[in-house]
């Protein structure tokens, strides 16, 4: 069987910025490897759908999800406590593909930035640029240094690191990466994906959407790509959340 | 060990518990989770005749213990799930409904013509589906119109018919009715209840749609006092379904009137629920010394 329902324990689940939280489970990554920019679905008690949170880092058993309080749903799975069980389905999607010898810069806008953890953690001193909308939302910069991770961070307001959107540091820096891997709020992956189509570099995006069951069955999550000439519809839990960029029909 | 098997227009179900159409593909994900042969059956994702690519996202919403969900019918179309989809699935030794929608009353003839020459069990007409411009909901709103489009698609139909009602009526009874005078074999009920969510910031609808189908737990009650009506009104089999999450729901729906369920909206919470819910059948009967599950069917005491 490909799927399963686990039962990890909570270790821990603290608030590492504002309306962001750090959860830690027990998981069994030997029987379930994770690659990087899958996603775990968590059940939250009471509520009719999980919630799908793409997984920031796994490592010694540990499962780390990342995760922004934006409704009810994230509002309870912050009160969560250690020590608690909590259902997950994992690792569900379709994540990076990452080719050796080549050098990656992964671009991270807000709460779409812990994937590029465990991303970094795959791929050989990448170069990672991380957006926010100001230094109250600044996360996870230790993290990435210790990943060996050439770090650039930018904010919109210059209240942290420079001043300035992903795509102008992209820009700066477009002769030191081979390819580029992305997460964040559409419009920044849509402008990312643009640079990228003009500057010819190959670019990988990861793509939220309303999602229900979280495995193809029921249909919810479309997004709309262009496969040989033809619009047509694929699904941000089974065929993605990794998609490439120029195969994605951006919305709006 | 209580007898869970239950017959629905001549048609054979291990259990009660059908998967809902739309919310189990064709079945194939769920299968990665267990054996669908614990399913009593599965009602496929509706087909139409022509591919179809579904609504524009977002498609869902979630509501308080429940969801809207507008997916617009995005399937392959009846031939590629007649090469592709049903030869994997008649192997899963479970009961195989196809549910079918259509634009005209022709397009639901010509498919139902196409699946009576396949190995398909049932054929679950869809004329409820509230996210569709055309078709869909259109022919299950008035008894004419249920009365219509079943005697129509009964003449091209060689497998049981079962007819899914919307609850987006003033009298489902009498269009139960309807669909019964005109050569139904089955109700199954309920659809979902065209529903609505705004973003207050955006003043957008959530849902690209604009309206959605409605389900899960917060329609239970609706679907219990629905199914009633209609099994008072109707002597066809009802499959009931809309919210059923536990096996007591199960039970409930049965004593009002079902004689088998499907089970929907919970699977996307808990993928196992439908295995769940026939364990909890099964002690319940046993501790109540209840032989078969059909002792249930209809056994309300109305006040």
């Amino acid at each position: 069987m490909k799927y399963d329902v686990i039962k990890c324990e909570l270790l821990s689940n603290e608030q590492i910025a504002k309306d962001i939280f750090d959860m830690r489970l027990s998981y069994p990554e030997q029987q379930l490897p994770v690659s990087c920019g899958q996603f775990a679905h968590v059940y939250v008690p009471s509520k009719t759908l999980r919630r799908p949170i793409s997984v920031c880092d796994v490592s010694d058993g540990v499962l780390r999800l990342v995760y922004q309080l934006k409704g009810e749903g994230t509002r309870l799975m912050s009160q969560m406590k250690p020590g608690q069980e909590v259902d997950i389905l994992a690792p569900l999607g379709k994540g990076f593909k990452l080719e050796a010898g080549k050098r990656y810069c992964l671009v991270g806008g807000g709460i779409g930035v812990p994937p590029m953890l465990y991303t970094a953690k795959q791929t050989e001193a990448p170069l990672v640029i991380t957006g926010f909308r100001n230094s109250e939302l600044v996360i996870l910069q230790e993290d990435l240094k210790a990943a060996g991770a050439e770090l650039v961070l930018a904010t919109d307001d210059g209240s942290a690191g420079v001043k300035g959107f992903v795509t102008d540091i992209m820009l700066e820096k477009i002769d030191e990466f081979d390819e580029v891997l992305a997460c964040g709020p559409t419009p920044m992956l849509k402008a990312v994906a643009r640079l990228c189509a003009e500057q010819g570099k190959k670019c990988q995006v990861s793509l939220e959407e309303r999602m229900a069951c979280g495995i193809g069955a029921c249909l919810g999550c479309a997004v709309k790509v262009r496969e040989n000439g033809e619009e047509i519809m694929r699904h941000v839990c089974k065929d993605g959340p990794v998609f490439n960029a120029e195969e994605v029909v951006f919305n709006g | 060990m209580a007898d869970l098997s239950v017959k629905v227009a001549g048609v054979e179900f291990s259990n009660p518990l059908i998967a809902a159409s739309g919310t189990f593909g064709f079945g194939m994900e769920y299968g990665e989770f267990y054996p669908l042969s614990v399913l009593g059956g599965i009602s496929c994702k509706g087909i139409t005749l022509k591919r179809r690519d579904g609504n524009p996202p977002p498609r869902i919403a979630e509501t308080p213990s429940g969801m809207l969900n507008a997916v617009g019918l995005q399937n392959p179309g009846v031939d590629v799930f007649i090469k592709e989809d049903l030869p994997w699935l008649k192997k899963q030794n479970t009961v195989i409904i196809a549910n079918i929608a259509g634009n005209t009353i022709e397009e639901y003839c010509e498919m139902a013509e196409k699946l009576s020459k396949t190995d398909v069990d049932m054929i679950e007409l869809n004329i409820s589906c509230p996210n569709v411009k055309h078709g869909g909901v259109q022919f299950g709103t008035s008894c004419e119109s249920v009365g219509n489009i079943t005697a129509e698609v009964r003449k091209h139909c060689k497998k049981p018919l079962i007819i899914k009602l919307s609850p987006n009526v003033t009298d489902i009874a009498s269009i139960a009715q309807s669909a019964e005078a005109n050569g139904a074999d089955a109700i199954s009920m309920i659809n979902t209840l065209t529903g609505m969510r705004i973003d207050i910031n955006s003043r957008r609808p959530i849902i690209h749609n604009n309206t959605g189908g409605m389900s899960g737990s917060a329609v239970f009650p609706i679907a219990v006092r629905m199914v009633w009506q209609v099994a008072n009104a109707v002597k066809l089999p009802i499959i009931g379904m809309g919210g059923i999450s536990t096996w007591e729901d199960a039970v409930e729906m049965l004593i009002a009137g079902a004689t088998a369920l499907q089970i929907g909206t919970v699977l996307f919470s808990d993928p196992y629920a439908p295995v769940k819910i026939a364990e909890g059948l099964n002690t319940f009967l046993d501790k109540n010394g209840i032989k078969s599950v059909t002792e249930l069917t209809g056994t309300i005491k109305p006040w």
